[in-house]
């Protein structure tokens, strides 16, 4: 009797269009893209060279020089992200959640407002900030009787990148907020009442009830912070130019993939050799999430409920 | 008594520190703001001022208008934010609603597959989403924007609405079920106002990317018909350097739409992720 079940139409109805749209849009030309990083152009032919990009990118001073340079300042501003963003972003979190606080609701919204703005928007009125000329940073720290310090910082090959990450973290300190937050609201109440029971209140109980409970989640944060901070280019942009300046000291490795592909002012668009640089990019970002799903993530379960 | 006291101290250097970090990160906002209210000397004389009867000037408004360009940028920003949210929210739903509802052969290599874009960044495949975007003709088009929009933002709606929609409670369904709705009412009747905490995180976190992207715009659709409000105030800003009130203008214009996109979706954003994906 055991009959076959007939096809079910209504699951290929409802996954279908999202399955074509990522699949046409997003891997199919993601496959493209590490595809053409194995051809070169001679003569006007599309040849196969195999790993010769890859071998140009690392080996040939021309473009390892610049490969290398973006890759550590990438990391420098990775480096950053996690230091100051995350460590704030869990801090502001632990304040907004504390109970019975008035106008969570409030600073909750108006610190995550940076988040929303538009990279144009920050890259511009930053520059207007720490301008010499306009100078409201000069004319504060003056008024503290610390005019100085002042530098212009985003001028300078030894501060500009620093800064630009420093102005990153405050645009984007109100995603670990957010996600942290909603980790410590989701703490069963009977476990920090059993703290409280213990006689564990205040820092104590942040730091040894709750931290551990929201692991998983500083987790996650590590690994979104990785993936957008070396996928990075709008920020650079819009406040140093394609060309990453002052003398690519904030070159990274997303603006490295813009001028190479498109070309600017000094050199040509090559296809190719930008296939290569997002193929690298592909392969540094898969190589950080792999370790976090193999290394961390799956040791952090026993802390979940 | 004590433990009153004790929390009273401490919940005022919670605000303390509140107050200024909130401080901090609205002081840029506020700086664009009472800025381009200001006449041009103004501007330069005392940035930090707020506009007075004698410095109040509307010139920046009045130029960014006049130009109308900036109305069109406004409106590409609206249709591409619009029509990829819509899409996303359409799709991801219905997709999440197959990957918890039934179970099929190669269901959780399926979820796996759709996740994988939550963590590989869509822009890696710029180069072969350009030269398909020329093969079919949509480069300069809104659409090529939405196209890459939906595909960008439905990894991880698929994944947040699909976490959601297995607490749904199955006798809801059945109920549905036993009187004779289809798969597809159940769906879109019962199973879908349900998760809309869900659908307002997806929204926020699928929005603000997408308003705030560079990168696509200015590389699929830089035309002048087609450029978004962000493209838009960045190409301004080139143009128009001396002219500092037309460029906090627009710069305070640019805020508008976004800023209040948000405060319509975010009401519901904790609880969604709270509830959600994060645990």
């Amino acid at each position: 009797m055991a009959q076959r079940q007939p096809f079910r139409w209504h699951i290929a109805v409802f996954l279908a269009p999202a399955v074509l749209v990522y699949t046409a849009i997003m891997i199919v030309p993601l496959i493209g893209t590490l595809n053409l990083s194995l051809f070169n152009l001679e003569d006007g032919n599309r040849i196969f060279v195999g790993l010769g990009n890859f071998a140009t990118l690392f080996g040939d001073p021309r473009w390892s020089e610049a490969f290398w340079n973006a890759l550590g300042n990438n990391a420098w501003f990775f480096l950053v992200h996690m230091l100051v963003q995350n460590p704030i972003g869990v801090a502001l979190a632990a304040l907004l959640s504390s109970p019975r606080l008035r106008g969570a609701a409030f600073y909750r919204t108006a610190i995550f407002i940076p988040t929303i703005l538009s990279f144009v928007i920050v890259g511009f009125v930053w520059k207007l900030i720490l301008s010499p000329i306009w100078g409201i940073a000069p004319g504060m720290l003056d008024a503290v009787g610390l005019k100085s310090l002042f530098a212009p910082w985003l001028g300078k090959e030894e501060y500009a990148l620093t800064t630009l990450a420093l102005i990153s973290v405050w645009q984007f300190v109100g995603i670990p907020m957010m996600l942290i937050y909603a980790a410590l609201l989701s703490i069963p109440d009977e476990v920090i009442e059993a703290a409280e029971m213990d006689g564990v209140t205040g820092w104590s109980q942040f730091w040894k009830i709750k931290l551990p409970l929201i692991l998983p989640s500083i987790g996650i944060i590590s690994i979104l912070t990785f993936v957008g901070n070396f996928n990075a280019f709008d920020l650079i942009y819009v406040s140093q130019g394609a060309l990453a300046g002052p003398n690519f000291s904030t070159d990274i490795l997303g603006t490295f993939l813009y001028r190479t592909f498109f070309g600017f002012q000094l050199q040509l668009g090559d296809p190719h050799m930008g296939a290569t640089i997002a193929t690298a990019m592909f392969g540094i970002i898969l190589v950080g999430v792999c370790l976090y799903l193999f290394a961390i993530q799956t040791r952090l379960r026993r802390y979940q409920f | 008594m004590m433990s009153a006291r004790h929390s009273t101290g401490r919940s005022i250097a919670a605000h303390g520190i509140l107050i200024l970090y909130t401080l901090i990160a609205l002081f840029p906002v506020f700086v664009i703001v009472i800025n381009s209210f200001k006449s041009r000397r103004a501007i330069f004389a005392d940035p930090l001022a707020l506009p007075s009867a004698e410095t109040f000037d509307m010139i920046g408004y009045q130029t960014v208008l006049k130009q109308g360009d900036f109305f069109q940028y406004f409106l590409n920003s609206m249709t591409v934010t619009v029509g990829s949210l819509f899409f996303v929210l359409l799709f991801g739903a219905m997709a999440a609603f197959a990957l918890s509802e039934y179970r099929f052969r190669g269901n959780s290599l399926m979820g796996l597959y759709l996740a994988l874009g939550i963590m590989i960044p869509i822009r890696l495949g710029t180069v072969a989403i350009l030269q398909m975007m020329v093969a079919s003709g949509l480069v300069n088009t809104l659409t090529a924007l939405i196209l890459v929009y939906t595909a960008q933002g439905l990894p991880l709606a698929v994944f947040i609405l699909s976490e959601f929609m297995r607490s749904v409670s199955a006798d809801l369904k059945d109920a549905g079920r036993i009187d004779g709705l289809s798969e597809y009412r159940i769906f879109f009747r019962l199973v879908l106002p349900l998760v809309r905490p869900a659908m307002a995180t997806v929204a926020v976190f699928t929005m603000i990317p997408i308003w705030n992207d560079l990168w696509f715009p200015l590389i699929l659709a830089p035309s002048e018909e087609t450029k978004t409000i962000t493209l838009g105030s960045q190409v301004f800003i080139g143009q128009f350097v001396t002219n500092w009130n037309a460029v906090l203008a627009a710069l305070g214009l640019a805020i508008v739409p976004v800023l209040v996109l948000y405060l319509i979706f975010s009401r519901q954003l904790i609880r969604g992720i709270t509830a959600g994906a994060v645990k």
